[in-house]
């Protein structure tokens, strides 16, 4: 055995290092100051340090790939591509919530550096190259979002939000752990480029690591709140405060995307004929779900859940497609979805925070009263609905286009069918906004902050709806490292 | 003693720990002893695995999901009493404040 150097290279960690920093520093900063001038400090400084970090990120975006601590960390541009995404889902609903912590008593800085150590976690998945670093980013993120849903602790709805999206989320952890041991047990390593030589080597496979593959998929299906795992997403989507469900709806989404991402494709991509099938399965009820169950509904944090997991079902449909189409198609959906989902609830923190309300029918009569939110909001729906020249339209019209090209017509035929089923329910805010009259008053302020964040999703949404150039081609920078 | 004997263990206190949690209709307390046992089955997999393939990583591995594990239970424990303090019951059926 040749001498044993260690491979540690911590230039590769910088943001990593800066992120966990700046938490723990604001946590003392938070105890030391706990008035409400500590609490303004410290929110932003959080802010102010996600952008720091997020710009010296994007320093390093190029197509080196580069591992450290013995290939457990991989900085990559595809890593990078998801920390940038990460970076941006963490810090609108960060600032955007300023009002909403104010007016309801939870500006606690606690908050704020939860929300860091969640984004922490998201960013070591993004990295992951083994599944012990990926195991631990996961936990690290959802223990943290497990306590931010249940931040309002007076309130028994954020509680009982907290304790459902705990004990699921650990059921979760338990099947992906499980599936996690039958691989090791199977090919003997956790290191993801180990398990890929193994597998493509042509080694008998137990059928133990088929089980195991399928159980991580379900651990992240989960995460995702793809159905049929999906019972959890409407109930905390629902009781966590506003704030958290923005967060929610974007940010662990993308973090467990990029640790499918390294699985599935660093690890298991030998065996996509197995675990495809199940993709496809799970994208097809997605939709339906999605679609079916959204309709029904009259909260809008529960219609926005429902909304959610049928953008997953999308986003599944391109990973099934299997191809370099597809995983291109699926980063593309889930950059665009991102600003839609944090436009939209941006309107529903706004009407929150003011007592209006979280139905439906509180927004019946916003444009005669507020006739600019109205159309903004209006545009957000339309490109959810997947209505051209809007953002929303070009993320499906890819994944669509990845699975034609994979033979995957009929997905296709249902996920275009199921999209129209869709538009039903973002158009029927349309009609309530336009077509119906109140009696109640949108006396709303609209902060500066809420102005710009309004301002940047919507010029990202229609500028990458008119000229998809730009973002295409950057998504195929960083999806490159997993075709080899 | 052969990796099946660990194996068959580990699966039938996952499985336990699993239906724990589905069809245990009264006590939020044993769902948290039941996702402890999921992990400590896992952990005994590990460990099998890693005795028998003569490879440290599984060990290491079970470390780390032994630290988790205690982060876990006190975050799960710690939403609980906030729930209990609001509601005054942990009984899973009054979890339901929440539906549609």
């Amino acid at each position: 055995m040749s001498a044993q150097t260690l491979d540690i290279n911590l230039s590769l960690l910088v943001p990593e290092i800066l992120i966990s920093l700046l938490a723990m520093a604001l946590l003392l900063l938070t105890a030391w100051r706990s008035d409400a001038g500590g609490q303004k400090l410290v929110r932003m400084i959080s802010a102010i340090g996600i952008i720091v970090v997020a710009v010296i990120t994007l320093g390093s975006f190029g197509t080196m790939t580069e591992t450290t601590f013995d290939g457990l960390f991989i900085n990559d541009a595809f890593s990078v591509y998801m920390k940038l995404l990460l970076f941006i889902s963490t810090l609108f609903p960060l600032v955007m919530s300023w009002d909403y912590l104010v007016k309801n008593g939870i500006d606690k800085g606690e908050y704020q550096v939860l929300s860091l150590f969640a984004l922490l976690g998201g960013m070591i998945m993004a990295s992951s190259g083994d599944f012990m670093t990926l195991y631990l980013g996961l936990e690290l993120m959802s223990l943290s979002i497990y306590v931010l849903a249940a931040f309002r602790r007076d309130d028994v709805r954020s509680n009982e939000a907290g304790l459902k999206y705990f004990i699921l989320g650990s059921l979760a952890s338990g099947l992906l752990l499980y599936g996690i041991t039958l691989v090791y047990g199977n090919v003997g390593s956790t290191s993801f480029s180990e398990i890929h030589a193994h597998l493509a080597s042509g080694a008998h496979l137990g059928e133990s690591l088929s089980v195991g593959i399928i159980l991580i998929l379900s651990g992240f299906a989960f995460k995702i709140a793809a159905a049929p795992f999906h019972m959890w997403s409407p109930d905390v989507y629902q009781g966590a405060p506003t704030s958290v469900t923005a967060f929610m709806g974007a940010m662990p989404k993308i973090a467990a995307f990029a640790g499918i991402y390294r699985i599935f494709l660093d690890a298991f991509i030998p065996l996509f004929h197995e675990w495809g099938m199940v993709l496809k399965l799970l994208a097809l009820l997605s939709l339906a779900v999605g679609a079916f169950a959204a309709i029904a509904q009259t909260n809008i944090k529960r219609m926005l859940a429902y909304s959610s997991i049928g953008h997953v079902g999308y986003a599944l449909i391109g990973l099934a497609a299997g191809n370099q189409a597809g995983f291109e198609a699926v980063i593309t959906y889930l950059s665009i979805y991102i600003f839609m989902n944090i436009g939209v609830f941006c309107f529903v923190l706004m009407l929150n925070q003011d007592g209006i309300g979280e139905e439906i029918e509180d927004y019946k009569g916003l444009s005669s009263q507020r006739p600019i939110l109205a159309f903004v909001l209006a545009l957000f729906m339309f490109s959810m609905a997947g209505i051209p020249p809007l953002a929303g339209f070009i993320g499906k019209l890819v994944i669509f286009k990845a699975a034609v090209e994979a033979d995957l017509i009929g997905l296709a035929a249902v996920g275009i069918l199921f999209s129209a089923v869709g538009a039903f329910y973002y158009l029927r805010i349309v009609k309530f906004m336009y077509f119906d009259t109140t009696e109640s008053q949108f006396g709303m302020t609209v902060s500066p902050i809420s102005k710009a964040v309004i301002a940047i999703t919507s010029a990202v949404v229609i500028v990458f709806g008119i000229f998809p150039g730009a973002l295409l081609e950057w998504v195929a920078i960083s999806v490159k490292p997993f075709i080899s | 003693m052969t990796v099946n004997h660990y194996l068959v263990l580990s699966a039938i206190l996952f499985t336990i720990g699993v239906f724990g949690i589905f069809l245990n209709r009264k006590n939020v307390i044993v769902i948290l002893m039941s996702i402890e046992l999921m992990l400590l089955s896992v952990n005994l997999n590990f460990v099998a695995f890693s005795h028998f393939l003569g490879n440290l990583t599984g060990q290491i591995f079970t470390f780390f999901v032994i630290t988790v594990a205690a982060a876990e239970a006190a975050i799960g424990l710690a939403i609980l009493v906030s729930f209990f303090r609001n509601r005054n019951t942990i009984d899973v059926e009054d979890i339901d404040t929440l539906k549609g």
